[in-house]
């Protein structure tokens, strides 16, 4: 243990040690913050990691006070909601600040994967970390379709009316997978516990320790930055009046040269408060002023009690899932309409291995890699709003073109990617 | 039966386009959550009118009492006809079975009726009413055509004429209700008759979601304090950051 | 725990000023987490004041009314009761009610608004269970005083002013909830004239 804080004395400082003899408490704040070597040149893409932690806790605070006054039964989970809405001392504010928090945490993960896909995050050696990423992503859409189905709304009911439905599309067991999930020749009481039990105990479980894993991937390997160049050089290649002034933990100077690098605290906790405080004020505004969003957030057909007799006009999901919805969409056939949605998510999975090129950040790759990534996000975007609207000839179209455009983007990149025209690297991170 | 129900709904995915309901443009309600006075009569005319059939099963009387500004002895008084305590549902006796039998299905409640519709569509529908002798009741509605509610507000607005037009559609030719006239029968002018029903959908609104003025009250504050935190963190991180640049 | 040397008085305000903001914001995040666990309005609503018609109660008869879920006696104590009340004060813990677990409008030797009609919270003192009334078989538990409450708990003995005996072990006297007579027929459990 040969940490500085060791030398630390008082009563505070006699604590510290106490503790640190008994558990690694400092080694640990100084090797993945005080002493954690960070990139310098993180930008705004970077916020969203944080971000996406705030979330985390919102979702499981906010979930465990909900539990305290909701329901789990289908006689009862409706008028549940709308006690705590109306009855329970801020109930309405812990609940929108739940639904409000389901859609920004998508808001926040997409934002993240996509800083994933520019700069090139995923490529070696961070295939692990991409794919941990990419389980905490299916959790959580997991942990938002369970979550949707609590209120016991319309839209709760036929949304996953329809999605479990999906799981009928597979051959030979489709039928039986379907009511097994069920419990119940319908959706019913029986759907709601399970679907209780799993989004408030099980799946908040995975998804914790997903990212528990996540970070620890994450500090093996290190950062990347918008240049998509290693920061880490091999031992004794870097002079010593190149190296930061700062202090890193060992465990990272000890292995490799460090250059361009900044301790993750101060610096970036300082930066991420900023960003939480720039998040918390459109989070709030929304969580205030326009928990519905429109819509978006909270659907109307959900304000009013799940009835097996009655279908809604039109069915969506939740607008974040609508990408993929559109997906399902526009295949003409059930099956292969199951197997294109799966395939839109897994393949982004494969992302390390399909991408075959060495340089990693959209700043010095080919032209085409820039225009393939601006395609892909406006048929992303396309995709969700046709997912999230009533089909006419023209959306299905629509759809179905840009479903292609959406793998195309996968494709090109894999034929691309293999004798790239690159821009020269720099050798050190810019800015 | 489960196979069935499965395919289709399958069968509705791609076909999404649905019958959508009639595409009537709806009037603005311009309803005010502040002003208190609208509130009460929307109340007061709930109570008379709707609450026979229609219940806010979620919602507390003393809770609408105090919210909208009416002291809990005077609304124990005026506005709960059947000897409930203020701290109860506003609920009727109907029988859920029996208006089911009478009126071709059960009247919903109308606590959260303003957050599935919305405030303009109450307002329309209580002014869209019309003289039809081919219903039940007599009445038809423009936004909810084969309307299987009478037009309790009859009294105070009279039944309205309907205004129609042959127009060609899809190569047949129909009647469309293109407008309403008033018959001249109503205890209210056409004005007055609006302003009630404005009142009592300003009154549907709170109910369907009691919290919103509190929320927008507290929401400013929030805002405002976050803005400082902003400012603060701002400066720390630039001063902060002085180091790396 | 900043590696860089420099320190001055701007970065250490501003330190401290975020540090106390964010803290303000913690704490005001915290408030309706900790608000939500108050009664709610259904809570409330359930234990609203209730209503006691006594037109029908008979002389030494107990009823017992349930208000905010706990069980409330209303009694109508006869002369021989109330004369009795008064032989036994020498064996009494608090027999001026001293200690404050009831109204100042209760605050008289009988511990009630009208000596004939006593209202008390039915639940011992000591840890919770509700006492049972032995009208004219208190004798044996209290010599010379035929009528009183006896805890079939821990032996607790409360006469018919629900005032505590000497050892015992409850420490306190009866509870007298807040109440209102409307008219000499009517009263209400749970509001107290002129407190809200």
């Amino acid at each position: 243990m040969a940490e500085n804080s060791k030398a630390a004395s008082g009563v505070v400082g006699n604590v510290i040690n106490w503790i640190d003899d008994r558990i690694p408490m400092t080694r640990v704040w100084n090797m993945h913050i005080a002493q954690y070597p960070a990139p310098k040149n993180f930008n705004f893409w970077y916020l969203f990691g944080s971000l996406a932690i705030l979330v985390l806790v919102n979702q499981i605070l906010t979930g465990i006070w909900l539990t305290m006054n909701y329901v789990p039964s289908a006689e009862g989970a409706f008028a549940s909601v709308e006690y705590i809405m109306r009855d329970v001392e801020y109930g309405w504010l812990l609940r929108y600040l739940h639904s409000t928090g389901a859609s920004a945490f998508f808001v926040v993960v997409y934002l993240h994967m996509f800083r994933g896909m520019i700069y090139g995050s995923y490529q070696k050696p961070r295939e692990l970390l991409w794919l941990f990423g990419m389980f905490i992503f299916l959790a959580l859409m997991a942990e938002a379709f369970m979550g949707y189905l609590l209120p016991w709304g319309q839209m709760s009911f036929w949304g996953a009316q329809v999605i479990i439905s999906l799981f009928g599309a597979i051959p030979v067991i489709g039928e039986d997978l379907t009511q097994w999930i069920r419990g119940d020749y319908v959706i019913s009481g029986a759907t709601l516990n399970r679907f209780f039990a799993l989004h408030v105990i099980a799946l908040p479980l995975v998804l914790v320790i997903l990212v528990f894993l996540h970070i620890v991937a994450l500090h093996e390997v290190g950062s990347n930055n918008p240049d998509g160049i290693e920061i880490k050089h091999k031992k004794g290649t870097i002079s010593e009046d190149e190296k930061p002034k700062f202090k890193f933990h060992e465990y990272y100077t000890d292995k490799k040269d460090i250059v361009d690098a900044i301790p993750f605290h101060p610096y970036y906790t300082v930066k991420d408060i900023l960003g939480v405080a720039g998040f918390l004020i459109l989070f709030c505004w929304v969580v205030f002023f326009s928990p519905e969003m429109g819509g978006f957030f909270l659907e109307a057909p959900n304000f009013e009690a799940a009835n097996p007799l009655k279908t809604p006009e039109h069915i969506f999901p939740v607008w974040y899932f609508t990408p993929f919805y559109a997906i399902l969409r526009a295949i003409p056939d059930k099956l292969m309409g199951v197997a294109a949605m799966g395939a839109s998510i897994v393949v982004l999975a494969l992302l390390p291995w399909l991408d075959r090129g060495s340089v990693r950040s959209i700043r010095y790759r080919c032209a085409l890699h820039k225009w393939n990534i601006a395609q892909f996000v406006v048929t992303f975007v396309i995709l969700g709003w046709v997912g999230a609207t009533p089909q006419t000839d023209f959306k299905t179209i629509l759809s179905q073109i840009t479903t292609v455009t959406y793998f195309m983007f996968f494709v090109l990149l894999f034929v691309y990617s293999k004798n790239e025209t690159t821009k020269p690297l720099p050798t050190r991170v810019t800015k | 039966m489960m196979k069935k129900l499965v395919i289709g709904l399958f069968a509705l995915l791609p076909t999404f386009v649905m019958a959508a309901g009639p595409s009537v443009p709806l009037m603005e309600a311009n309803n005010d959550l502040t002003d208190k006075a609208s509130l009460q009569r929307g109340a007061q005319l709930f109570m008379n009118y709707c609450l026979g059939c229609h219940q806010m099963q979620y919602q507390r009387y003393e809770r609408t009492f105090r919210d909208i500004g009416i002291p809990t002895d005077i609304g124990q008084e005026q506005l709960i006809f059947d000897g409930s305590k203020v701290g109860s549902h506003i609920l009727n006796a109907m029988d859920q079975d029996d208006a089911a039998k009478w009126f071709g299905a059960a009247p919903p409640d109308l606590t959260l009726i303003s957050r599935v519709k919305s405030p303009d569509y109450i307002y329309t529908y209580l002014k869209s009413f019309y003289k039809d002798e081919s219903r039940p009741f007599g009445v038809n509605n423009i936004v909810f055509p084969l309307v299987g509610m009478p037009h309790v507000l009859q009294e105070l607005q009279g039944l309205p004429l309907p205004i129609t037009e042959e127009v060609e559609e899809h190569g047949k030719t129909v009647t469309k209700v293109v407008g309403l006239k008033t018959d001249g029968s109503g205890e209210m002018s056409t004005d007055e008759y609006d302003h009630a029903a404005r009142d009592i959908t300003n009154f549907l609104a709170y109910v369907g979601e009691p919290s919103r003025l509190e929320s927008e009250s507290i929401g400013i504050k929030v805002l405002g304090f976050l803005l400082i935190l902003f400012i603060l963190a701002f400066f720390l991180k630039k001063e902060y950051w002085r180091d790396v640049h | 725990m900043s590696n860089a040397p420099v320190d001055n008085g701007r970065r250490r305000f501003l330190t401290i000023a975020t540090s106390v903001v964010g803290g303000v914001g913690a704490a005001g995040a915290a408030v309706p987490f900790i608000a939500s666990w108050n009664p709610s309005e259904r809570a409330k609503s359930a234990g609203a004041p209730v209503e006691v018609d006594i037109s029908k109660l008979e002389p030494g008869q107990l009823i017992r009314v349930e208000w905010r879920g706990k069980p409330v006696w209303v009694i109508s104590r006869t002369p021989k009761m109330l004369e009795e009340m008064k032989a036994h004060e020498g064996q009494l813990r608090d027999p001026a009610s001293e200690e404050p677990q009831q109204l100042d409008s209760a605050k008289n030797p009988y511990r009630s608004k009208r000596p004939e009609i006593f209202v008390a919270v039915g639940i011992c003192t000591h840890l919770g269970c509700s006492p049972s009334f032995l009208q004219g078989g208190f004798g044996e538990k209290v010599e010379g005083t035929e009528d009183g409450f006896f805890c079939p708990c821990h032996g607790s003995k409360f006469d018919m002013a629900g005032r505590v005996f000497q050892a015992v072990p409850a420490p306190l006297n009866l509870e007298i909830p807040p109440y209102t007579f409307i008219d000499d027929t009517t009263i209400i459990v749970g509001e107290e004239e002129g407190v809200a």
